[in-house]
C-alpha cells in the first residue's frame, strides 16, 4: 500500500533532496521544486513507519565500498505538501532501493498533479547498471544508431 | 540481489521484441499473461503495422508520401486521411503552447518554410500504436520508439518501469532513472543526430541546454513538450516547469542538471 503511495503522492522533492546534494542544481531555469535541498531541516532518525530490516548506521551510504547492504534514513524535510523522509538502501556501491517513510497528508488533488516521479540521478557509481532498467530515454536513437545504443543492449539481454 | 521491495509482487518475466520502422527502432518489452502468447505476439505485429502506415503517410523522408505531397501543394488537407489534419492541429496547439518554439511549418535551410510534422508524429504514432497492446489482458507493456515510450502497469502492487534516461554526451551510460507505472517518457536532444533539433522562432538550434525529458501521462504531449523545451535553450526548464501534469529533467551544455516538479 505504501508503494502506491510512494508514486502517486509527492516523491518529486524527495528525491531531489537524495541526490541533490550530489548534482549541480543551480542551473539558469532552476525551478521551485530542485532548490528544495534548501530546506533541509536537520531532524534525522528512524521513522516509526520504516520497516527497517537492515542495520541503519547514519550518514552518507553511497560512497561505501564494502558488499554490505545498508539502510540510511534521511533528514525530514518540509515541503509544500509537508514533510518529507526517505530511506536509502544500498549494497555495496549500488543504490537498491529508495523508501519514501514519510510522506505528506496532502489532499486527493495534490496526489493527482504529482502523479509522476522525479528522475533520480545517477552518479558515477551507479551509473550504467542496464541490468536494472527495462527501457531507455534519450534524445532520437535511428536506427543506424541503435547497434550502439543501450537499449540494444538491454534488447538483447532479453531475446 | 533483487531491486524488489518487500511487499511488492516479483516482476513478472519480461519478454522483448525489437523492429524497425520510420528509420527507428521499436523496442516492445511485455509481462504478465500474454507476454508470450500468440496473442501478445499478434499485437505487436498490429503495432508494427500502424507504425508502418503511419511513416507511408506521414514520412518526410518518402516524396510521395502524403505529407511530403501536402508540403508541395500538390495535395489539399482533405484529400488525406483525417489522421493529418488531427497531427497538425495538435502541432498548432503545440506552437501555440510553446510560444512558438515549437512549430510544424518553419523556415527551412534555404529560407523556404518547410512543413514538417515529424516532432509531431513520433510521440502521437507509438502512444496510438501502443492502444494495440491496451486489448491485451493481465499484460503490462513498455513500448519504446527511438528513446521515447509509453507504459502501461495494471496493478497498483507491481513494481513500475525502471525506465534510464541516457547521459546525452555519453549515450552509453545513464544519467538518472525513473519509475513509471502508467505514462510516457520522452527525450529530446542532439546525442544521436547531430544538431537537427531548432528553434522555429530563430530556425538555429538552441544554446546552453544538452536534453530535455519529460515524463507524463501521453506520449504525445511528453514528445511534444521535450522537443518544445528544448528548443527554448536556457529557458527549457522554466517553461517545462508551467506545464500541468508533467515532471522531466533537463541536461544543460555543461553537463550539470535541473528536476523540474510538476507545476501545481
Amino acid at each position: 500500500m505504501r508503494r502506491i503511495v510512494i508514486w502517486f503522492a509527492s516523491t518529486l522533492t524527495v528525491v531531489v533532496l537524495l541526490f541533490g546534494y550530489h548534482t549541480s542544481t543551480n542551473s539558469p531555469g532552476t525551478p521551485a521544486a530542485a532548490s528544495a535541498p534548501a530546506a533541509t531541516a536537520p531532524t534525522s532518525g528512524s521513522s516509526s513507519a520504516a520497516p527497517s530490516s537492515s542495520p541503519t548506521p547514519s550518514a552518507s551510504s553511497i560512497g561505501s565500498t564494502s558488499d554490505a547492504t545498508r539502510t540510511t534514513t534521511g533528514p525530514v524535510v518540509q515541503t509544500r505538501w509537508g514533510p518529507v523522509q526517505v530511506e536509502l538502501t544500498t549494497q555495496g556501491r549500488k543504490l537498491t532501493d529508495v523508501q519514501v517513510v514519510q510522506y505528506p497528508n496532502g489532499n486527493s488533488k495534490d496526489a493527482e498533479i504529482n502523479d509522476y516521479a522525479l528522475p533520480v540521478l545517477v552518479k558515477d557509481t551507479l551509473a550504467a547498471q542496464s541490468a536494472n532498467i527495462d527501457m531507455v530515454s534519450g534524445a532520437t536513437v535511428t536506427s543506424t544508431g541503435y547497434l550502439q545504443s543501450l537499449q540494444a543492449a538491454l534488447d538483447d539481454a532479453g531475446l | 540481489m533483487s531491486g524488489t521491495p518487500a511487499g511488492t509482487a516479483a516482476p513478472d518475466r519480461v519478454h522483448r521484441f525489437v523492429e524497425h520502422v520510420m528509420g527507428l527502432p521499436i523496442s516492445l518489452a511485455l509481462r504478465g499473461r500474454h507476454a508470450d502468447s500468440a496473442e501478445g505476439r499478434r499485437a505487436w505485429s498490429d503495432v508494427m503495422a500502424e507504425l508502418a502506415e503511419v511513416d507511408r503517410v506521414f514520412s518526410t523522408y518518402r516524396p510521395d508520401s502524403f505529407v511530403s505531397r501536402l508540403g508541395r501543394d500538390e495535395v489539399c488537407l482533405e484529400d488525406g486521411p483525417p489522421e493529418v489534419a488531427e497531427v497538425l492541429t495538435l502541432g498548432a496547439r503545440a506552437e501555440r503552447e510553446s510560444g512558438g518554439s515549437f512549430a510544424v511549418r518553419r523556415l527551412g535551410p534555404e529560407g523556404r518554410t518547410v512543413l514538417d510534422p515529424s516532432g509531431v508524429v513520433k510521440g502521437w504514432a507509438v502512444e496510438r500504436a501502443s492502444r494495440r497492446l491496451d486489448a491485451l489482458e493481465a499484460t503490462d507493456y513498455c513500448l519504446g520508439a527511438g528513446g521515447d515510450l509509453q507504459c502501461r502497469t495494471l496493478d497498483a502492487a507491481t513494481a513500475p518501469w525502471r525506465i534510464g534516461i541516457e547521459d546525452p554526451y555519453e549515450p552509453s551510460r545513464l544519467v538518472a532513472q525513473v519509475p513509471v507505472r502508467t505514462g510516457a517518457v520522452a527525450t529530446s536532444g542532439t546525442a544521436h543526430r547531430g544538431a537537427h533539433l531548432v528553434d522555429a522562432r530563430t530556425g538555429r538550434p538552441p544554446a546552453g541546454v544538452a536534453s530535455v525529458t519529460v515524463i507524463g501521462r501521453s506520449l504525445t504531449w511528453a514528445d511534444l513538450d521535450a522537443t518544445a523545451a528544448y528548443a527554448r535553450g536556457r529557458d527549457a526548464a522554466r517553461w517545462l516547469g508551467t506545464r500541468p501534469g508533467r515532471s522531466g529533467l533537463v541536461v544543460w551544455a555543461d553537463g550539470t542538471t535541473t528536476l523540474v516538479g510538476p507545476s501545481a
